[in-house]
């Protein structure tokens, strides 16, 4: 069992987050530890994130990449060791300036504008005018009247990524939200990212996929078995891996 | 036999003729009982929903006495509340013994736990596929409450429906608060009883066959409301 951290949202009735002059970066993650049944799934992890690079979390499957994503996201608890965006650990008020792109799209079953306006609504920025804008970036204006669970997978997956965006995130965590599409719905997918991060959004991208972390990856923290292997600059990572893991993971081996 | 065709044959008759009758009794039963459907809807569905996603000490026990609250039987409801309305009751004051509003209360509390049970469930399990992307969000409690049941509202119809026809049907309640008296709070299921037990076979069946052909269209319309939903995939 996963131990999430609060209930459903803060409890509070305050939908508007206020925007904190402190900036989330950089984020200080020290010792991070998850247990769940008796077993480690995430190992003593420890990084630092700086503000403005695009860092991609690699590693094989079972890694533990997607429940760091959590942990740093506030979901999950972690077991031992801290988390700190800006030096603060994370909150609700923390995680309203972030927003998660789970791998399965959860879309509710509305029209896919009414997905837009359910979270523009819910940051007290409702308007259709900043919606149709938010669907023509991701290429489904012209769907918008359509019910959401029934476009393909790579569109609910952008209608995804439209409602993160559709909460101005400071930081933009994406668990994998690329697995299972075709190479066009990636294109447009990684394009609506780097144009995310463009706009000064820091991107932490989970993915397995080595060609998309070198086309997406500033930096990358590689994770084996539930602990950080390394953490380096894309193109050492790339070049010069340090470590054995991530060295067989990157020519194609079966790490185990 | 012979009585029986004849009373089947009178029975249509009255149908065919709309019977003035008849369609007081027809329309006291549906405004009694669609009245008590939106108030227990009122009551039940929020109260499923905050079943469904908060998570307290004894909530285990308020599930068991909720869905033992679906069990209830008529005629003991009836009793209470006829002891609540009546003069020396504490609701006397109200004087709304023998009305249709007191049949409504009646209804109301056979109902409202049905809703809440069965939207319980069903909340229950959409809630567990938005939860994530919901804290994620940092979705308040009453946003979501109310987004699970706008997104569960097809699936609720059936809900709902299974509230009316407890409410339509059920005779032991609304006979102990209402009193059964003509053109006041005579509603098909406590005509039917009377009826045949006066030996007046024609009118209680006439009311009988109303009765399923009430259960047969709203039954249709759901239904057809749900198909149409599932092939939006809103359902």
């Amino acid at each position: 069992m996963r131990k999430p951290i609060a209930a459903m949202g803060s409890g509070g009735e305050s939908v508007a987050p206020e925007r904190s002059p402190q900036p989330l970066l950089p984020l200080q993650a020290a010792g991070v530890t998850l247990d769940i049944a008796g077993q480690r799934l995430v190992d003593d992890v420890s990084f630092t994130l700086q503000p403005g690079s695009r860092t991609v979390v690699m590693g094989p499957n079972g890694a533990g990449k997607s429940l760091l994503l959590r942990l740093l996201h506030g979901l999950l608890e972690p077991s031992a060791g801290q988390i700190r965006w800006g030096g603060v650990p994370v909150n609700p008020d923390v995680r309203r300036r972030q927003a998660l792109v789970f791998q399965r799209p959860v879309l509710l079953r509305r029209s896919v504008a009414a997905n837009i306006d359910f979270v523009l609504r819910l940051r007290g920025t409702e308007g259709r005018q900043q919606r149709d804008e938010i669907l023509e970036r991701v290429g489904l204006l012209e769907r918008m009247r359509q019910p959401a669970r029934l476009l393909s997978g790579g569109e609910q997956q952008r209608l995804a990524l439209a409602r993160a965006l559709a909460t101005r995130p400071e930081v933009l965590l994406l668990d994998e939200p690329t697995a299972s599409l075709d190479p066009a719905s990636v294109q447009t997918i990684e394009t609506i990212v780097t144009a995310a991060h463009a706009e000064g959004i820091h991107i932490i991208f989970v993915t397995h996929d080595i060609g998309q972390a070198r086309r997406l990856g500033d930096e990358v923290v590689f994770l084996h078995g539930g602990r950080l292997c390394e953490q380096a600059p894309a193109r050492d990572f790339f070049n010069r891996p340090a470590s054995q893991a991530a060295q067989a993971y990157l020519d194609g081996r079966i790490v185990l | 036999m012979q009585d029986f065709a004849e009373s089947i044959r009178v029975a249509f008759h009255l149908v065919v003729s709309a019977d003035a009758d008849l369609l007081e009794i027809i329309g006291l039963s549906l405004r009694v009982s669609l009245s008590a459907l939106v108030v227990a809807c009122l009551i039940g569905l929020p109260l499923g929903a905050l079943l469904a996603i908060r998570r307290f000490p004894g909530r285990g026990v308020a599930l068991v006495v909720v869905n033992s609250l679906m069990g209830l039987p008529p005629v003991v409801v009836g009793l209470i509340a006829y002891l609540s309305l009546s003069r020396a009751g504490p609701l006397g004051w109200l004087e709304l013994l023998y009305t249709p509003t007191a049949m409504i209360i009646a209804q109301t509390v056979l109902v409202a736990p049905i809703v809440a049970a069965l939207s319980r469930q069903l909340l229950e399990d959409l809630h567990k596929e938005y939860a994530e992307q919901f804290r994620s969000l940092c979705v308040p409690q009453r946003t979501a409450i109310a987004a699970l049941i706008w997104d569960g509202r097809y699936s609720l119809l059936t809900v709902a429906l299974a509230g009316f026809g407890r409410a339509i049907a059920e005779v032991g309640a609304v006979i102990i608060v209402g009193g059964n008296i003509d053109h006041l709070t005579r509603v098909m299921t406590t005509a039917i009883a009377l009826e045949t037990s006066k030996g007046d076979l024609p009118l209680a069946l006439a009311l009988g066959m109303v009765l399923l052909v009430i259960a047969l269209v709203v039954n249709a319309l759901v239904m057809a409301l749900r198909t149409t939903a599932e092939r939006y995939a809103y359902a």
